[in-house]
């Protein structure tokens, strides 16, 4: 352990060697650029109204600067880049999590309040007056619209034609005007009218008669008028029964007289809404106590399942007189080997109803074919089985390790006493290694109580679990339960998602707490 | 030992020659089945472990070359497995030679120097190093969904989204290689210091060459970690041929199109070479997962 100059803060000397004085000046260069870049950012995320990201790059832009400007601090200067991944990656996003969860962020409050509104505005109506069917004409480079009315008009025209789609560029009306025949050139199909939907779209067609036409369906055009009209109170005004929408910032959305809201909304605080939900809502409070049940339930007798095989194992290969110990070490290793995402998958085939060799030894054997995915039992056991094949080997190793430890004096004294292989290994082996095994065990629990990779990949934490309102299956994790309702189906409920996740923070907090107590770490 | 040994001593021995035998028959079955299975007619074979109807169809379809069947019928690559593992291998490179010097040079400030902050630091990595990252995962992608917006490499759907966010698992790392620089004397940089280097040059040119095996440790660790990677990457990753191997292999046992002997061949190809790269190197690894947890 030694201080250089610098951390006491003694100056440096100009350096004698030109090299050395160019890649200083090339480091601190290089500093000065990641600094800049970083404001660039925070400029950036500021103007985008962004203040969390802003606030981020700045604090990291800031203490960039901080640690390789001064001098003092050259020590925090080796550490700060992997600090700054971790605050960027891992603890950033816990406390945006956190935040996310007193908020109705979810697939139906998604944007802002000004996009919503702007999404409002954007939405038309089809007015009075006549329709038309289109067809898309191409000659050679030039493309044309030719409507036709499906029945007889009542004020005139039945065909038009529009002038070339290129003259609309940047969203000016394009004139249509009467033709009794359809322009030169071929007609497109609808698979190339589909590809061309969002130029369509965006398409104002004028006729002679100041009529405006957009685009109402796959093969219409009509007459469209924009549905809501903004008041200067905020509020928007329905062209069509002129209802009022008065946009509710406490529920972040817009709301009709009589109190129904109207979707999409935008984010806003909700305080302890989430919180509350998951305790006392009945579709939800009940599969999550059942899912956080058979979390625990899951990563004990994973961890208790794994400890037996592994430390039996152990025993049995510590054993001298046993030839070819670094075989059978080899072979009962490879799970560890093989990727998790192969072997999981594997199994998943293996316990395949119809094909799985599982089912088919079992039938062969007991005239049985047990439903492994759809019986929720039979789904934990599955998931155990296969979590325990997983897992051995790291107890395994571990145990292995630990018994290299013991004084072999202990064994002797045992022999003396007439002591047989079984009392040696409960009376002297699990004793000695238990202790040192505890934190390595909570770490395994909490490994397991957040598996997330083996749910999503073999059950995909089906069956479900009937008359709930969110995803959430029998076989679900906490983890894999927060995934769903954040990431899978219909309404994406990020506020939700967020607060059981941090629930799961405060309970892994707690296990890491532990585990730091009981493994005495010397720093 | 030529010692006669009394009859229950050799009974035991063969009791537990057969007992391990068992156990091991059983743990190899999935594995060795698979293999068979990669070689089997048709998707959805069974039989005995050595294909009675052999065919090379499903390796022919992972190394995505068309296949003839014998009826004039040809099948198509269903997935690109090799870019696939082309990606995954190139996501994991880069990303563990960026934690590699990352936590390289910290845990060399936190084995050698005394700074403010250091223990709580330390301590506070190990915490934090538990929380899985798929409970952040909202936060991650509307983080890299923003700075997509404004740093297009950077965004959703890119592979620099996914090494970037593996940056933050560095914790178990730095505490591996830390342990490691402190079983080093430190009097040759202390000498070095003496006579004129700086840390940095002290910390380059002596410890850092006196510790290659435990990065290269510390490398095929974190290589495999990524290559594992399945949470992240999964929402992440959008596009079919920008999947890593994790993500895009499920897709051969999707609910409804189960191709379980197309996944087997493209599961043995793509498994095999991170199992014998962990198995090679499985001294070292074991080593560092265990005492690194161990000792702290």
């Amino acid at each position: 352990m030694y201080t250089t100059n610098a951390s006491r803060g003694l100056p440096r000397h100009r350096s004698r060697y030109p090299a050395e004085r160019y890649t200083r000046w090339a480091l601190r260069a290089l500093t000065a650029a990641l600094v800049l870049a970083t404001l660039w950012l925070v400029v950036a995320f500021h103007l985008r109204g962004q203040w969390m990201f802003a606030l981020l790059f700045l604090v990291l832009g800031a203490s960039l600067a901080i640690v390789f400007g001064k001098r003092q601090l050259m020590s925090h200067r080796y550490i700060f880049p992997a600090l700054a991944g971790m605050g960027v990656f891992v603890i950033f996003p816990l406390l945006y999590t956190i935040g996310i969860s007193f908020s109705n962020y979810s697939s139906s409050n998604l944007l802002g309040e000004e996009r919503v509104r702007a999404q409002f505005l954007d939405r038309t109506y089809q007015a009075e007056g006549q329709a038309f069917d289109f067809r898309l004409y191409r000659e050679g480079g030039q493309m044309r619209l030719y409507l036709e009315a499906p029945e007889a008009g009542r004020e005139g025209t039945r065909h038009l034609v529009s002038e070339p789609l290129a003259e609309a560029e940047g969203g000016q009306p394009l004139a249509v005007r009467p033709s009794e025949a359809a322009p030169a050139g071929e007609a497109l199909g609808l698979r190339e009218v589909i590809a061309r939907r969002d130029a369509l779209e965006a398409l104002t067609l004028v006729t002679p008669d100041g009529t405006e036409l957009r685009m109402s369906g796959l093969r219409r055009f009509a007459p469209m008028l924009s549905r809501y009209q903004e008041n200067a109170d905020g509020s928007l005004t329905d062209r069509r029964d002129g209802t009022t929408l008065t946009p509710d910032r406490e529920t972040g959305f817009f709301v009709t007289d009589d109190g129904e809201r109207l979707t999409p909304g935008w984010p806003v605080a909700v305080g302890l809404d989430n919180y509350t939900r998951i305790f006392t809502d009945p579709d939800i409070r009940g599969p999550f106590l059942q899912i956080f049940v058979w979390t625990f339930v899951f990563a004990g007798l994973t961890v208790a399942f794994t400890l037996a095989v592994g430390f039996v194992l152990a025993s049995l290969l510590q054993w001298e007189q046993l030839r070819g110990k670094a075989v059978y070490r080899t072979l009962l290793i490879l799970p560890y080997a093989v990727p998790a995402f192969i072997s999981i998958l594997i199994f998943k085939g293996m316990f395949n109803q119809h094909y799985g060799e599982i089912n088919l030894i079992l039938e062969h054997l007991f005239g049985i074919s047990p439903d492994w995915f759809t019986d929720p039992a039979l789904a934990r056991t599955m998931l155990l089985i296969v979590n325990t094949w997983l897992g051995y080997p790291y107890m395994l190793l571990l145990c292995m390790g630990l018994i290299q430890s013991i004084p072999r004096d202990l064994y002797e004294a045992s022999a003396v006493d007439g002591g047989g292989p079984l009392t040696n290994m409960v009376r002297i082996t699990l004793p000695l290694i238990l202790k040192p095994l505890t934190p390595l065990l909570i770490a395994a629990f909490a490994f397991n109580f957040n598996n997330f990779v083996l749910i999503a990949l073999l059950t995909g934490g089906k069956p479900d679990i009937l008359g709930a309102s969110t995803p959430a299956g029998t076989t679900d994790l906490l983890v894999s339960y927060t995934y769903r309702i954040a990431f899978q189906d219909a309404g994406q409920d990020f506020g939700l998602a967020a607060a059981i996740a941090t629930l799961i923070f405060l309970l892994v907090v707690g296990l890491s707490l532990l585990n730091l107590r009981l493994s005495k770490v010397k720093v | 030992m030529a010692m006669v040994q009394p009859r229950s001593i050799r009974a035991r021995k063969l009791g537990a020659h057969l007992a391990l035998l068992g156990f091991v028959s059983l743990v190899v079955f999935p594995l060795l089945l698979v293999i068979s299975i990669s070689f089997r007619e048709g998707n959805f074979a069974t039989g005995s472990l050595i294909p009675e109807r052999f065919s090379l169809e499903h390796w022919a379809l992972a190394f995505g070359i068309p296949w003839e069947r014998p009826d004039g019928s040809v099948v198509q690559p269903p997935f690109p497995v090799l870019l696939w593992l082309w990606n995954s291998i190139k996501v994991a490179v880069v990303s563990a030679l960026m934690i590699l010097a990352l936590s390289t040079t910290s845990a060399y400030a936190f084995a050698r120097m005394r700074f403010s902050g250091k223990a709580p630091i330390l301590k506070g990595m190990l915490i934090f190093q538990m929380f899985p990252a798929v409970l952040s995962l909202v936060a991650l992608y509307a983080l890299f969904d923003r700075l997509g917006q404004l740093v297009p490499w950077l965004g959703i759907n890119t592979h620099g989204a996914l090494i970037l966010a593996s940056l933050g698992a560095v914790a178990l790392h730095i505490w591996t290689i830390k342990g490691y620089f402190e079983s080093i004397d430190g009097s040759l940089e202390e000498a070095a210091v003496v006579d004129g280097a700086s840390t940095w040059q002290a910390f380059y040119h002596i410890l850092l060459p006196l510790s290659v095996p435990i990065l290269m440790v510390v490398f095929i660790l974190a290589f495999i970690m990524s290559i594992m990677e399945y949470p992240m990457a999964s929402v992440l990753l959008l596009d079919e041929d920008k999947l890593t191997l994790a993500v895009g292999a499920q897709q051969y046992l999707a609910e409804h199109n189960q191709r379980w002997g197309d996944f087997a061949a493209a599961a043995v190809l793509s498994g095999l070479p991170i199992t014998l790269v962990f198995l090679l190197c499985q001294r070292w690894i074991v080593g560092g997962l265990t005492s690194g947890g161990v000792k702290g």
